[in-house]
């Protein structure tokens, strides 16, 4: 590349970093929206115009954890000042906390299903890259007999919508008693990602030089040592690329978390559309758990960010 | 104390046989090279040596032991690669300390043995950089320190040079001589590079197409070569090859070359056995070194009269090829000795610097003076 830029070059260069502002501007735009709207009081959710300025609240995300009712009557001046600051802000919206027979604070659905979101997530994740890893490293390494069928065939499994199996796949789960079970979804997670897993594994083992575990052999190292000291450190940009994709397919599906569970197991995205069920839906509150929701990927996105963009040319090979 | 021994190696790749049955015994300490074109099997041997490749049949002995079986992690046997293969996520000093990790030596102990060869490779200052902020002879001393600091039975290097411009080569190459002097130890090196063969090596051995051709000191394979690719594989320029008929004329013998009449002479002695040897073998090939050549500018008792046809310059010395009958001969003489290419000179060929193959089987007969 020239160092020096022709004119023409620089008036490229700012055509292209413009479009990319609009397009990240487009992009942005929603998660602006639902950020905003889950600091808004519950009257400027709706506005049209929508209210850009205002005084932010954090009463969605108190209501957001809490289990609340309608207020009969207006609570008394003594109620109200004997409550704590949360409590006052569901006063103020017109509803009350609703409280145990010991006055315990009940907790809303969602707490317990951002956990559930959380277990299944990490957990099918986890394994779908660590078994993606191990296979990916034997067809890597070794000769397979049938390697191109065996890896067309574990591609296959994403060749079809997976929805279409829903309802056998429900079946049997009820059959064996997997339905609205943290392992039934991990189950059903691990092995969606699984051959994505495999196939990109696959594509940054391959990129490392065998030269490597060659050298840790005759330095003394069995295979599975040099595996875990060498070829994990060095496919540590493929884990990671490879292990945020599997966390936001896992993280953000709808259609089997909707139909296989309902309770125990019932994970984010199928409760907070349920929420806003019949009557008025406080969209604040609706906005709060959207906010929450986004946050887990976004956080380890941003840990991984480093891995992401460190290139595979980064070594001390030649080639 | 470690000897190297090869019996009987048959190697195949699907059908294609590799390493067709090699015998080589390599003594303690010494420094043997593995010379030959690429696919030649050097390679492979070297790799059945450190236990990365299997072989088919016959037995590696390390110490009079065999090891074919044995897992290349349990041989005791270091190899440095050529493409150094420093592992990229770990510090120079993780580098060289990743051997003796895999044992069961106190952390006390491999800092010595790092720090102490490190200096001995003169690394010392570079043990906290990553690999990829080296330059490639420093990658190379790194891994040679790697290769060394666990003091190995034996050391296995493949190209270890190979990928390093030409200056850097030739001082790694003093480096690695000057290491084996110091620290001493059975090395196998393999090269394609036979002025590296040449200048490190206490025996050499060239392979072609899986086979050994022939096993030697440096002087040896160089002015005993026991066929014709040896001969036209070791040495620059080539040897030149010509194909000859011998007759005896006058109390000496004449070799012609290039359908020409006259020949070069030859003493009488090596006339008769010459004589002998083709009776037994049909056709002959003379083989001499451009050093072998001898030029005049005058017409001189014993010279040939031939034309110069190309004259390249090497600064030191100039190549000059010679037309005889048919026949291109290159010679090499003191720099500006011919004056250009068209000129008539005179040539012989040095009778104790001449070799004869079997033009048929392509062996050397073994005849010189």
């Amino acid at each position: 590349m020239a160092a020096v830029q022709t004119r023409s070059e620089r008036a490229l260069n700012r055509v292209a970093i413009a479009a990319v502002l609009v397009i990240t501007l487009i992009f942005l735009a929603p998660i602006y929206w639902i950020t905003s709207t889950a600091f808004k009081p519950r009257n400027l959710a709706t506005t049209i115009p929508p209210t850009v300025l205002f005084e932010p609240e954090i009463s969605p995300f108190v209501k957001l954890f809490t289990k609340r009712s309608q207020l009969r009557e207006a609570p008394t001046p003594e109620e109200y000042a004997a409550a704590p600051w949360w409590e006052r802000m569901v006063f103020d919206g017109g509803e009350k906390i609703v409280r145990s027979g010991r006055g315990e604070v009940q907790l809303s659905g969602y707490p317990n299903r951002f956990m559930n979101s959380l277990i299944v997530a990490i957990t099918s994740t986890v394994l779908a890259v660590g078994m993606g890893t191990f296979t990916a490293y034997g067809f890597s390494r070794f000769k397979v007999k049938g390697e191109a069928d065996l890896l067309f065939f574990i591609l296959s499994t994403r060749m079809l919508p997976p929805v279409v199996v829903a309802i056998p796949m429900f079946l049997m789960y009820r059959a064996v008693g997997l339905n609205d079970t943290h392992w039934g979804l991990i189950i059903l997670y691990t092995a969606f990602n699984l051959s994505f897993s495999v196939w990109l594994m696959k594509g940054f083992i391959d990129e490392i030089p065998k030269e490597y575990e060659e050298a840790a052999l005759v330095d003394g190292y069995t295979r599975m040592q040099a595996f875990f000291k060498i070829v994990i450190p060095e496919a540590a940009t493929g884990i990671a690329a490879t292990a945020v994709f599997c966390f936001i397919t896992a993280w953000n599906e709808y259609a089997f978390a909707l139909i296989m569970t309902n309770r125990r197991a019932q994970t984010a995205p199928p409760f907070i559309p349920s929420q806003v069920g019949s009557g008025l839906p406080d969209w604040t509150v609706i906005a709060a758990g959207t906010f929450l929701f986004l946050l887990p990927v976004a956080i380890f996105t941003f840990l991984l960010r480093n891995h992401l963009l460190r290139g595979m040319s980064f070594g001390a090979i030649r080639k | 104390m470690t000897q190297i021994e090869l019996r009987g190696i048959q190697k195949y790749f699907g059908a294609v046989q590799v390493i067709k049955d090699l015998n080589l015994a390599i003594d303690d300490n010494e420094f043997i090279v593995l010379l030959g074109q690429s696919g030649c099997g050097k390679t492979t041997t070297l790799r059945a040596v450190a236990g990365l490749e299997t072989i088919d049949e016959g037995d590696i002995l390390i110490d009079g032991q065999p090891v074919q079986h044995i897992k290349a992690s349990d041989r005791d046997i270091a190899m440095v690669f050529q493409s150094f293969s420093l592992y990229p996520h770990m510090t120079v000093y993780e580098n060289i300390a990743f051997p003796l990790r895999a044992t069961r030596i106190s952390r006390n102990d491999v800092d010595t043995s790092v720090r102490e060869i490190a200096g001995v490779l003169r690394i010392t200052g570079l043990l906290g950089h990553k690999p990829s902020a080296l330059s490639g002879g420093d990658m190379q001393r790194v891994a040679i320190g790697r290769a060394l600091v666990r003091r190995p039975k034996a050391m296995l290097m493949d190209e270890p040079i190979g990928a390093l411009d030409a200056k850097l080569r030739e001082e790694m190459r003093a480096e690695i001589k000057r290491l084996h002097i110091k620290q001493g130890s059975t090395t196998i090196y393999v090269t394609h590079d036979q002025v590296e063969a040449m200048s490190l090596a206490d025996r050499i051995v060239i392979m072609h197409e899986g086979i050994l051709q022939q096993v030697g000191t440096p002087e040896e394979v160089y002015s005993q070569p026991a066929n014709m690719f040896v001969a036209q594989f070791v040495g620059s320029p080539v040897m030149n090859m010509a194909q000859a008929t011998v007759s005896e004329t006058g109390g000496h013998a004449s070799v012609q070359v290039g359908g020409r009449a006259t020949g070069f002479e030859f003493p009488a002695a090596l006339a008769n056995r010459l004589s002998d040897a083709r009776a037994e073998n049909g056709k002959l090939t003379l083989g001499v070194r451009p050093e072998g050549v001898l030029i005049s500018r005058e017409a001189r008792e014993g010279f040939m009269p031939v034309e110069a046809h190309i004259i390249e310059p090497l600064g030191s010395h100039d190549i000059v090829d010679l037309k005889v009958g048919d026949q291109l001969i290159r010679a090499r003489t003191k720099s500006g000795f011919v004056p250009g290419p068209g000129k008539a000179v005179w040539a012989r060929i040095d009778p104790a610097q001449a070799h004869f193959f079997n033009t048929a089987t392509g062996s050397s007969f073994g005849i010189r003076l």
